[in-house]
């Protein structure tokens, strides 16, 4: 009988044997889950970050280059025993306190995985940690790149980087982009991002329970290396860039230089400034919510954002419209009392000769020639309708890369102020408006906006007689054959070469006996064009326009300072001394040119309401 | 008639080629880089433990096989002081008093209380008057295992305590009744319904159940108080498991069972060994990751890795092949005992050799039953695969024991059932 028994344990032995054997088959052949659970556990993937893309200025001068930030890292947050809390402290310089909240935030953001520690750690802390690492078994530093400076200019054509955004993430359609990586926020750092980023690289290895190496995931098979970014070269001429923001320090106001030639932009400057390294990762934490409060507005970039009424730098510009058009031709002269009649209202003029010729109307900047030029054109026998003139003169204006986005490479440009006559019908009625109800549009005021940058355009269009290139700050891209497409054609106007001999005369005329001819440069033959922008806010807005040499034009270019009054007194001045800085390297050092820059580099011109306000540390260092 | 002494080759070949596996298993879970052969570090102690059991069993050998039964008191009383003895002089590891420091050796004990025990089983139970009927020999057969195991228990090692049940299946075999072995698994049945549905909702099914069966029954006034006597015993059991459940078992021991259970998660408290365990088999795959690459064993992450949790290397590195043949080679070795058990001319021989293979199962049973979640977690080792000098040395004696006994049955003339 007992035997049976034998038999009976027997079969005991091979239904539990079985029964594990199956139990195997369903955890190690049927479910998966295990095997991606133990590949989250210890496989980890590091990430090697490309070097980004330097910058170097026109003359090749290096201006932003990478700086290494560290971040200390704890591989698993739960298992970070057995290092000495004392030492570690020590060697931070916290407090037990300070590391059990580091530690529970750690936890928090992240259980298993990798998670920061302290971020940013200086750079002699990480070498005094380096030394010792081996100590703190689960910690270790992620090297990223932040962004350095050679000059403390630029900033807006620069721009920053910054903490990819969760919008960002969302958005992207090749999930480059993980959590925490830096991306180009502002400037040529967004535009250029995909040239500068280069491409990251991925290291795949096994961590034990510590989150120490322990050795490649498939002897490194399915590793990359990291593609350092591609390097950019500017058109910026830094040393204009860095002459003409000392002549704007302590203003509110923007200058634009652009080669006519190209459509590279020598200059672009907004005011007031700041330091580019006041805006890197390691130290914007600090200073952006300073920049946001300072109603100056430092981060605006005024230079391809801020849309000003012309004022008289239109005129030139109208001058052609009513040439191409028919509305005037070169020997059409106005009679200007001191002002234009409009019904029982009058238009002002400055005071000048009675008799306006085309090119004095320009040189005096005489708003009755006009308002009659633009009136003929309002109600000339070509068009069936007021509308239908407007729109005629707004589509040479487009021409001319008004009303529109320019397109150039730089973040946040605003396409300025253009109506459409929809805006005029809605004001008075369909039909019911004509030149007397859009008269302040002859001079530059009114329902108006340009950007300088478009202002420097117009400019460059009148050095070139009739076309232009879309302005652009960068003009190489390392491996990269040419810049795009885009920045190497020709935009032509709808004003033909013959008509711009007399404008071009005008605006010579403005600096040699005109509005601009007391702060005329010696030996460099300037077109100019002042204007005095009516500000319901304050001060006039001063501006100016202007290309040179008249004679084979290297540099256009446009300023504005705002709340400063006349453009002849602080835009022309700055204007000058950039193209004579530009053309002549400096060459004359005249007493009264060195006055001039004494007296606008010292010029204060913020307004009174604004300086309390005013964060000057953002332009420190 | 000549006797002959021929040890049994398949019961040789598969002690051999478990050793195997678990040489390679310990070289693999202490394995660092390169420069680590296999003659190093706990490998090396490993085949160090190997070497000196073949060297014990080869004087075994020379023994005569009846001394074994004749002095088989002479085994049991030593290996029981020396349980004694670690009590007062052993070393506090891990919260366990069971290890004996001599130089730089640890002695366990109670690896080898195992093999005493079985001398002295065999021995109670062999004898020519013994009866499963006599109160007396009964407990006498009791008290032979419950006193080691009772030992074992303050050590601390509860654990190895519970291998002594495995004797349970010894004296089945040799008559106990077969009621004892029901009336365990329904306790075990009643034990974990009641931890799974709380002694409340325990009671009130019993007393439906109850009530139902009465309705069907009613005219059977018989049946009312067998019925009734065995609704208040189980009630009454139910009861108990909750107290002593509550009371008796100590905070970790409570969680461990919960987890098997899969009443609570805890993965990182009372779980996290199993759940580790279970993620390093399961992720070995069908083939595994090969020899020395297995990432979690190689991460640290699963604690005693060598000893109790070794299945998870040989799971993780050799995959769902390897692991069958290593439970298919348990198996044929366990069969392969009872088989020679069943031959034994002589009854000590063949409870002896039967102690053996129950021990082995009971080993089996719980250790790889551990590692993939279907056992609480038992500090027990995998025999002749866990790393531990006691446990490679006693488990060697034990079966060239075995085997000697089994080699020299020819010299035995009488069988007896």
């Amino acid at each position: 009988m007992n035997r049976h028994r034998s038999l009976y344990i027997s079969i005991a032995v091979v239904i539990i044997g079985s029964i594990y054997i199956l139990r195997l088959f369903q955890i190690q052949v049927l479910d998966d889950s295990y095997k991606n659970t133990a590949e989250r556990i210890s496989l980890r993937k590091q990430t090697i970050y490309p070097q980004r893309g330097l910058i170097f200025d026109r003359e090749n001068k290096l201006v932003v280059f990478n700086e290494p930030v560290y971040d200390l890292m704890v591989s698993v947050p739960i298992r970070l025993g057995g290092i000495d809390t004392n030492s570690f402290c020590g060697v931070l310089g916290i407090d037990r306190l300070e590391f059990d909240t580091r530690l529970a935030k750690a936890k928090k953001s992240s259980y298993r995985g990798k998670a920061v520690f302290m971020k940013n750690v200086s750079n002699q802390l990480y070498a005094r940690m380096q030394e010792r690492l081996y100590e703190f078994k689960g910690l270790f530093f992620e090297i990223r790149r932040d962004r350095n400076y050679k000059y403390n200019s630029s900033a807006h054509v620069l721009g920053y980087l910054g903490e990819v955004s969760k919008n960002e993430l969302g958005t992207q359609e090749d999930d480059y982009y993980e959590q925490g990586d830096y991306v180009g926020k502002k400037g040529i750092e967004r535009y250029y991002e995909d040239e500068l980023r280069g491409l990251k690289g991925e290291k795949y290895f096994y961590v034990d329970i510590h989150g120490v190496n322990k050795g490649s995931y498939k002897e490194g098979k399915l590793d990359v290396e990291a593609i350092d970014g591609n390097n950019l070269g500017l058109s910026i001429d830094i040393n204009l860039q860095q002459y003409g923001e000392s002549l704007l320090n302590n203003k509110m106001g923007s200058v634009v230089a652009i080669e006519p030639k190209t459509g590279e932009v020598l200059a672009l400057i907004s005011s007031p400034f700041y330091n580019p390294a006041n805006f890197n990762i390691q130290n914007r934490g600090s200073y952006y919510n300073r920049a946001i409060k300072d109603p100056t507005k430092p981060i605006f970039n005024r230079a391809v954002s801020a849309p000003y009424p012309p004022g008289s730098t239109f005129k030139p510009i109208m001058a052609l419209i009513g040439l191409e058009n028919g509305a005037i031709t070169p020997a059409t002269h106005f009679g200007c009392p001191g002002y234009f009649r409009l019904g029982r209202r009058t238009i002002k003029c400055h005071p000048h000769p009675f008799s306006t010729s085309l090119e004095r109307s320009i040189a005096s900047s005489c708003n009755t020639y006009y308002c009659n030029t633009f009136k003929n054109m309002m109600q000339s026998d070509k068009y069936a309708s007021t509308e239908e003139a407007y729109i005629s003169w707004r589509s040479y204006l487009e021409s001319f890369g008004l009303g529109n986005k320019l397109g150039v490479d730089i973040s946040s440009e605003f396409r300025g102020w253009l109506k459409e006559p929809s805006f005029y019908d809605q004001m008075h009625g369909k039909g019911r408006w004509s030149y007397a109800n859009i008269i302040s549009l002859s001079f530059g005021q009114g329902e108006l906006g340009l950007t300088p940058i478009q202002i420097a355009n117009l400019a460059a269009c009148i050095a070139n007689r009739g076309y232009y290139y879309t302005p652009h700050v960068v003009r190489q891209i390392e491996n990269v054959d040419a810049i795009q497409e885009e920045f190497r054609t020709k935009h032509f106007t709808k004003v033909s070469a013959k008509n711009f001999d007399a404008v071009i005369a005008g605006m010579l005329a403005v600096t040699q006996n005109g509005t601009g001819a007391g702060v005329a440069i010696k030996g460099i033959n300037i077109g100019g064009k002042t204007g005095t922008v009516q500000n319901p806010h304050g001060k006039n807005h001063s501006a100016y326009m202007a290309f040179a040499p008249v004679e084979d034009p290297k540099i256009a270019i446009a300023v504005v300072v705002e709340e400063a009054g006349y453009g002849a007194t602080w835009a022309a001045p700055i204007a000058h001394l950039m193209i004579e800085h530009y053309l002549q390297a400096d060459s004359v050092t005249e007493s009264s040119k060195m006055y001039l820059e004494t007296r606008l580099k010292e010029a204060n011109l913020i307004p009174l309401k604004y300086r309390s306000q005013r964060d000057t540390s953002l332009y420190g260092n | 008639m000549e006797t002959r002494s021929r040890i049994d080759i398949l019961s040789l070949f598969l002690y051999f080629a478990i050793a195997i596996i678990g040489i390679a298993s310990v070289y693999s879970a202490t394995y660092e880089d390169g420069s680590m052969t296999l003659l190093d570090g706990r490998s090396g102690k490993q085949i160090m433990w190997f070497g000196v059991s073949l060297f014990v069993g080869i004087i075994i050998f020379f023994l005569n096989a009846n001394f074994f039964e004749v002095f088989s008191w002479y085994f049991y009383v030593p290996l029981m002081l020396l349980l004694v003895v670690v009590l007062f002089i052993g070393a506090d590891i891990n919260g366990a008093r069971s290890w004996i420091k001599i130089g730089s050796f640890s002695l366990q004990p109670s690896e080898f209380a195992k093999y005493g025990a079985a001398f002295a089983v065999s021995s109670v139970l062999s004898s020519i008057d013994f009866s499963f009927n006599k109160r007396y020999d009964v407990i006498k057969l009791f008290a032979v295992i419950a006193f080691p195991a009772i030992l074992i228990v303050i050590q601390g090692d509860t654990g190895s305590a519970l291998v002594f049940a495995s004797f349970i299946l010894v004296f089945y075999r040799e008559g106990l009744t077969p009621i004892l072995l029901v009336l365990g698994i329904v306790a075990i049945f009643i034990f974990v319904l009641t931890l799974v549905i709380g002694f409340s909702y325990f009671a009130i099914t019993t007393l439906v159940l109850f009530l139902v069966f009465n309705a069907f029954t009613y005219t059977n006034k018989k049946m009312l108080i067998p019925s009734l006597s065995i609704m208040a015993v189980v009630v009454l059991f139910s009861l108990s498991v909750q107290f002593l459940f509550n009371n008796v078992l100590q905070k970790h021991q409570q969680k461990r069972i919960q987890v098997t259970l899969n009443l609570i998660e805890d993965n990182q408290g009372a779980g996290y060994n199993v759940n580790q365990s279970k993620i390093a088999i399961g992720s070995g795959g069908f083939a595994g990751k090969g020899f020395l690459n297995g990432s979690h064993t190689k991460g640290n992450f699963i604690p005693e890795q060598t000893t109790d949790f070794i299945f998870c290397t040989i799971g993780e590195e050799g995959g769902w092949l390897l692991s069958t043949l290593t439970i298919t080679l348990f198996m044929l070795f366990i069969l392969r005992l009872l088989y020679l058990a069943s031959r034994a001319k002589k009854k000590f021989k063949r409870i002896f050799i039967l102690s053996l293979a129950s021990i082995f199962f009971f080993h089996l049973l719980v250790n790889v039953g551990m590692t993939i979640g279907l056992m609480p977690v038992i500090g027990i080792p995998l025999p002749l695969i866990s790393y531990g000098g006691s446990s490679i040395l006693a488990f060697g004696i034990f079966i060239f024991t075995a085997l000697k006994m089994d080699a020299s049955r020819d010299e035995d003339l009488t069988s007896e059932s």
